[in-house]
């Protein structure tokens, strides 16, 4: 950031080489606002150039060095003085010197992991930036540029349904089933609740989807629980062999994909919690977790960067002249 | 790229016994509060209501019943049932400490439109309370609705369902 004081003589620009072809995800801020960031994918390139501006170009600038950053790192909000960096790499741009004119730089940083999807979440923000730094004597001139980072999976081979009797004995005893266990964030859950005993006055039932965030690690441990949608699948007082269908699309919520202990420092999980309510407003419930799985637009196989790339050079137009991977075949989303 | 499209049919089901369909629900259960009439004479007076419960559920050994019990009778057992067990017990209709004091305009806690109230809202908490799956593995609970008399030195206990 660069302060007010002295008037700052250089302004910095960050843009990326494919900024034109490159997609952009929405992604909310901590405030709360939805914004657009360019999107980026594990083992793509990230590369473009740093725009160096003089303001009074009779001035000379003198610096320090200028160099520019991709972190990757991880805000915990209640210690945010220190930001755990999982992904840094440095670029040296220019040696200490100092310009008598505007300047532009070229970077490249080839293939970078980026091994976790970008969050913003109740007490802890994971982010991906370039940050381009003029070091001066007084204060260094800083530009910074958000990314978002999705990671993708691939269809599960393991996806059995979820299926369980629950009650409470000699009074209510239900058996419900999820079609899946696993689910990707524009699926549709489809299940059903079969009474087996009703011996309450039940008024209405309900399927809550639970999003859990858990920071910390030991005996600090804390979860920040927030339910995301609530869907009334039931009115009335059911009796015995009623079967209830469930169909809730996921497409209509705010939903991340699981993360499961990430950089050993934060998890975010997501629980369905079946809610019956009875007249006396009393609530009986079952919660059981689900996976949820960012799908991509192209099944790959493997992980790989290539593949990774090659999925972008796919759907868009593209300069690169590396070799391509040959594109594998869409997926087939019918039920098994 | 197609857009494939979800399949949401729905997961195969049983279908349901006609019997179970159209027959009485298993979860019958009403309680009546009904009837007060005040017995005694002078400053020992006091009100008794008729407990009227008609139920099908197992739990209960009587599937009719009526007794007569007090407002002191209900205090007694919201004091066991929260001592016995984890249920958060609804409060009772007030105690009406001022309606129990002299020299009143009116009849006091014999007042015909008081009874009324407190008629109702004893009504109102006995189901609730009956209603309540924990509740209802409590001994005072079944003693209160369903024995003749109350034994108020009985050894706490859960039902288990016969």
């Amino acid at each position: 950031m660069s302060f007010f004081g002295f008037g700052q003589n250089a302004e910095l620009e960050l843009v990326l080489s494919d900024a034109e072809s490159r997609r952009r995800a929405e992604h909310k801020t901590e405030e709360g606002k939805k914004e657009k960031y360019f999107l980026f994918y594990d083992g793509e390139t990230v590369s473009g150039r740093v725009i160096l501006t003089l303001k009074h170009p009779n001035k000379r600038l003198e610096h320090k060095g200028i160099k520019v950053e991709f972190i990757g790192q991880i805000e915990l909000y209640y210690d945010r003085g220190n930001h755990h960096e999982f992904v840094s790499l440095v670029k040296d741009l220019a040696r200490p010197g100092e310009f008598t004119q505007s300047q532009t730089f070229d970077f490249e940083f080839t293939h970078v992991e980026k091994p976790y999807e970008s969050y913003t979440g109740q007490n802890v923000k994971l982010r991906y930036f370039l940050r381009a730094t003029v070091s001066r004597r007084l204060n260094d001139v800083v530009k910074e540029m958000d990314i978002v980072v999705h990671t993708l999976s691939t269809y599960p081979e393991l996806n059995s349904s979820i299926k369980m009797e629950v009650g409470i004995e000699d009074c209510l005893h239900i058996e419900f089933e999820y079609n899946k266990s696993k689910y990707h964030l524009k699926d549709v859950i489809v299940g059903k609740i079969y009474f087996l005993l009703v011996r309450i006055k039940i008024k209405h039932m309900e399927i809550d989807i639970i999003k859990r965030e858990t920071t910390g690690t030991g005996p600090n441990v804390y979860h920040e629980n927030d339910t995301i949608a609530k869907y009334e699948i039931m009115d009335g007082a059911p009796v015995r062999g009623e079967s209830i269908p469930i169909r809730l699309f996921l497409a209509g919520y705010e939903l991340t994909p699981t993360m499961r202990d990430i950089n050993k420092k934060f998890s975010v999980r997501y629980y369905l919690n079946l809610v019956l309510i009875d007249e006396e407003e009393r609530r009986y419930f079952k919660q059981q977790e689900v996976v949820l799985l960012r799908k991509g637009d192209i099944v790959r196989k493997s992980m790989s960067h290539q593949a990774a790339i090659a999925s972008q050079l796919f759907e868009g137009t593209s300069s690169h002249a590396e070799a391509r991977t040959p594109s594998q075949p869409a997926e087939n989303n019918g039920r098994q | 790229m197609a857009e494939t499209i979800a399949d949401t049919r729905r997961l195969i089901t049983k279908p349901q016994n006609l019997n179970d369909a159209y027959g009485p629900p298993s979860n019958f259960l009403e309680i009546d509060v009904a009837n007060p009439q005040t017995v005694g004479v002078g400053r020992g007076r006091f009100t008794t209501y008729e407990i009227r419960v008609k139920t099908n559920l197992p739990i209960f050994k009587l599937k009719e019943s009526t007794v007569r019990r007090r407002y002191s009778d209900f205090e007694w057992l919201r004091s066991e049932l929260e001592r016995e067990s984890k249920v958060v017990v609804p409060p009772l209709p007030g105690k009406a400490f001022f309606r129990q004091l002299p020299f009143r305009g009116d009849d006091g806690i014999f007042d015909e439109s008081f009874i009324e109230e407190r008629k109702q809202g004893l009504e109102q908490f006995i189901n609730k309370v009956a209603g309540h799956p924990l509740a209802q593995n409590e001994r005072c609970l079944h003693m209160f609705l369903q024995d003749e008399v109350i034994d108020k030195s009985y050894t706490p206990s859960k039902i288990r369902h016969a």
